[in-house]
């Protein structure tokens, strides 16, 4: 995985000539020389009602800042997708959502994440409880080292949860979400470490939503699935929009544009343009996010 | 780079070929895989081939030497030597011969030069007799009597007869050992009850108080009815003894004496030149039988090792249930809870160093502190009246209770070694996605991490009962015994006496091997209680394997 200050040479290398005159285009130079530089957030995103808000959010792992200001609200019930080059922070942010990184050593934030109006970064903030409201599934698949049944039920079964219905319930309706149900209902039983990699990407999918969580954070969940995979994960979280507010990283633009309702541009830790997906993908503000989502960089 | 010529890439250096293959390497590590395999194996070879046939019965040889000597025995070892005679050195092969009849030669071996036996035959009907003391009889059978009269002369129908008459008188023998041992013991252990009640009176209310009067008086009461008890065995044993005493086997040794063997004197007794094959196997059978199940008799130098096996395994089980906890749950908050500082790693060190002290201070340590300390102290609250009465103190002194938790303190760093290693190979992704699902800390290390490492914790114990199991040092000081008949466990009430002391199969090697007046008669037993040692902690470990294995499969199954 090339570092940021790898990637800054092939980008600038990699924009047209024609671009790097025009001023706006400064603006990744001036991020990968450490300037500030404002985010350029729609209108449109700001009207919408927001399940979380972060604002002002900094980062640091150790001495490294890993996330610079970042302020962008999530809306309500819409899938909003993050895109930018590898290592610029994506899952850092989405980690930070659910407080992930309390867990990493060495890791110091300032600023806040309110999750519907509530601070999620005050110390009163009962971490678990938080975490209980979101689902998320990584970017690696993580099955538990238990049963598929066992994984898909885990997060009932922590808070108690036995009634066996119940459960059978859940764990069907969470399968056929994940568009994993029909490989696997003969096999409940066995051993979820036994399973191809995308059928554990998908039961990691399945898992997360088991609980219907507010939020969902899904990072790169189809980067180990097949098109077809792909595409029921993809109808999923068509299905998911409108009762569930969505955070999705993806390298793919057409997923994201096929997608999400809102799509955010990330470089080197920053913020650089968020706004409704077709905005992003037709007429963005900025030429480097054009350049960007049509594959010219990044 | 713009020729189209094939370009061959240069070599940098000669070795560079060699060490890309890396042959020496294969060489070298296969070697030493090699000679670690050929040790092992080696030292296991010897150890199941002698241990497995020192109850295989051999040919008696009956050997007259030029002096006129003869002799009769089993050949257990040939060698040759060079021996400086009179016409210089020179090299003679010669033979060991296991003559027996200790109260007649004095030795239970020989060694005889092949050069100075002048015949050698294998006589049919010579005898090989274990006897309840007085260690082995070889000689050939003249005639049975019972008193004074001859039931049968002559070797094969003084046999046959022999055979036919000696297992009932077995019979009634183990009959008397068992009044002895269950029914005495029983009336004994009355007799200290009403004692210590007594005790516990005078100590509670007084000497002269009425309770502790009444005490003595019940413990007089009790003693009376003891004695009639006591008489009444005595009559019951009387009975078995009588059909049984005045058979007797009369044989002659090879030197021409003759020797009367009373019946309820042997145990068993072979003629090894006329088994067949099948024969043999029924003996040998016999012995191993008797060896696994049976007391030792004669300062452990015969009959069996129950004790000692019983022994072995307890201390074993009770000290894996003990290190199994507490060693987990150490390495747990070591890895999962307590921060990466200095503090940690110092500690961490010192476990490490832990399992290079000397056993021998583990087993100080036992003696000193769960022995004196923490026996003292419980004898103190609970045992007081034994303490006074019997003088004896009950859990103040070495026990099997002391000698688990010394062997469970001397494998404790091998446990938490192991586990930490095993928890710090649990996928940090795995805990992060129990976290994300809501978990808390603990839920997370009991439903994801331990199941997890489960299979590595068990290779831990794996090493640490091996490790334990063949400690001998440690626990000569807490609790070990020569001789242990009673077991930690039996019929008397509280039905568990982890305060007892016990024999152990690796002392057992010590002391027969070691300790006994005759450590070349006992060499044989040695090979077969390592033997059995070897056997119990593979047993142990199979056990361990097994369920590691089943784990395995459910846990840390690899996808592709
Ligand atoms: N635990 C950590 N300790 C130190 N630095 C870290 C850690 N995790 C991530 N980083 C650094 O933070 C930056 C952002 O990483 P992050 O994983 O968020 O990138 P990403 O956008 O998700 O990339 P990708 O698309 O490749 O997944 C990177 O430079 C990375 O090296
Ligand atoms: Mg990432």
């Amino acid at each position: 995985m090339p570092t940021p200050s790898d990637s800054l040479p092939v980008a600038a290398s990699l924009a047209p000539p024609a671009l790097a005159a025009r001023p706006a285009d400064d603006r990744l130079a001036a991020v990968a020389a450490g300037r500030d530089v404002p985010s350029e957030v729609h209108r449109q995103v700001l009207d919408q009602a927001p399940v979380l808000e972060i604002d002002r959010f900094n980062l640091w792992y150790g001495a490294k800042q890993a996330l610079h200001a970042i302020t962008m609200p999530i809306p309500h019930a819409r899938v909003t997708a993050l895109v930018g080059p590898s290592g610029c922070g994506k899952s850092t942010l989405l980690r930070s959502v659910n407080r992930l990184n309390d867990l990493v050593q060495n890791v110091r934030t300032t600023g806040d994440m309110r999750l519907r109006g509530e601070s999620i970064y005050d110390p009163r903030m009962d971490v678990i409880e938080l975490r209980k409201r979101m689902g998320m599934v990584f970017q690696k698949p993580n099955p538990f080292p238990m049963s598929i049944y066992e994984n898909v039920v885990y997060a009932l079964r922590i808070d108690g949860e036995n009634r066996r219905s119940v459960l059978d319930e859940v764990c069907e309706t969470s399968l056929r979400g994940a568009a994993l149900w029909d490989e696997v209902k003969d096999r409940l039983g066995e051993s979820a470490l036994g399973l191809s990699g995308g059928q554990q990407q998908r039961l990691c999918i399945a898992r997360a939503i088991a609980a219907e969580p507010e939020v969902l954070l899904l990072d790169e969940p189809c980067s180990a699935l097949d098109p077809i995979a792909t595409g029921k994960v993809e109808d999923l979280i068509q299905e998911l929009r409108g009762t569930y507010s969505v955070l999705i990283v993806t390298h793919n633009m057409q997923q994201a544009s096929r997608t999400s309702d809102y799509t955010a541009f990330m470089y080197l830790g920053r913020l650089i343009e968020y706004g409704p997906t077709t905005d992003i993908f037709t007429k963005p503000i900025l030429r480097e996010t054009e350049a960007y989502v049509t594959g010219r960089f990044g | 780079m713009s020729s189209d010529a094939p370009r061959t890439r240069r070599l940098r250096s000669p070795y560079a070929a060699l060490t890309a293959q890396g042959e020496p390497w294969l060489w070298l590590t296969g070697g030493a895989l090699g000679w670690a395999v050929a040790m092992i194996t080696g030292l296991l070879g010897l150890i199941v081939f002698q241990g497995a046939r020192t109850f295989w019965p051999v040919p008696l040889d009956e050997i007259r030497l030029d002096d006129g000597t003869v002799l009769l025995g089993e050949v257990s070892a040939r060698e040759r030597v060079v021996t400086d005679a009179d016409g210089g050195p020179r090299p003679t092969s010669r033979r060991l011969l296991r003559t027996e009849n200790f109260e007649i030669t004095g030795s239970h071996y020989r060694w005889c030069d092949d050069s100075a036996i002048s015949a050698e035959s294998r006589p049919l009907h010579a005898a090989a007799v274990e006897r309840l003391e007085g260690g082995r009889f070889h000689g050939v059978p003249l005639r049975l009597r019972h008193g004074d009269e001859v039931v049968a002369e002559g070797a094969a129908a003084a046999w046959e007869r022999f055979r036919a008459e000696h297992p009932a008188i077995v019979g009634r023998g183990a009959e008397i050992r068992r009044i002895d041992r269950v029914e005495r013991g029983r009336l004994q252990r009355q007799l200290r009850s009403a004692r210590l009640a007594t005790t516990r009176a005078r100590l509670a209310a007084g000497a002269d108080s009425p309770a502790a009067v009444a005490a003595a008086a019940a413990e007089q009461d009790l003693a009376a009815r003891v004695a009639v008890a006591e008489r009444e065995l005595d009559r019951r044993t009387d009975d078995l003894r009588r059909p049984s005493a005045g058979w007797v086997l009369d044989c002659s040794t090879s030197d021409g004496r003759e020797v009367a063997l009373p019946l309820d004197r042997i145990v068993r007794a072979w003629q090894p030149n006329r088994l067949s094959w099948w024969g043999k196997l029924g003996v040998y059978a016999g012995r191993w039988g008797e060896f696994l199940g049976e007391e030792p008799r004669e300062a452990n130098s015969a009959g069996g090792v129950f004790p000692a096996i019983w022994g072995t395994v307890a201390l074993t089980l009770i000290m894996a249930l003990v290190v199994a906890p507490l060693g987990v749950l150490a390495a747990l908050y070591l890895r999962e809870y307590a921060d990466r500082g200095p503090l940690t790693a110092a500690v961490r060190i010192a476990i490490n160093n832990l399992a290079g002290v000397p056993s021998i201070v583990y087993g100080a340590f036992g003696l000193g502190f769960f022995c004196y300390v923490l026996g003292g102290s419980i004898d103190e609250v609970l045992f007081q009246p034994a303490l006074v009465a019997d003088g004896q103190p009950t859990f103040g002194t070495g026990g099997l209770l002391w000698a688990s938790l010394t062997l469970a303190l001397l494998t404790l760093p091998v446990v938490i070694v192991a586990t930490e290693e095993a928890l710090a190979a649990v996928p940090n992704s795995m805990r992060e996605g129990s976290y994300a699902c809501g978990a808390g800390k603990w839920q997370t290390i009991r439903r994801i991490v331990l199941p997890r490492a489960l299979p590595g914790i068990l290779t831990g114990l794996i090493l640490a009962m091996a490790r334990g199991a063949g400690e001998v040092a440690p626990l000569i000081l807490v609790g070990v015994k020569k001789v242990a008949l009673d077991l930690p466990i039996d019929g008397t009430f509280p039905f568990v006496h982890p305060e007892r002391e016990f024999m152990h199969l690796a002392y057992l090697i010590y002391d027969v091997g070691f300790q006994s007046p005759n450590a070349q008669a006992a060499r044989p037993l040695v090979f077969t209680i390592t033997l059995l040692l070897v056997a119990i902690i593979a047993a142990l470990n199979l056990t361990a394997i097994w369920l590691r294995s089943r784990l395995k499969r459910r846990y840390v199954a690899q996808q592709f």
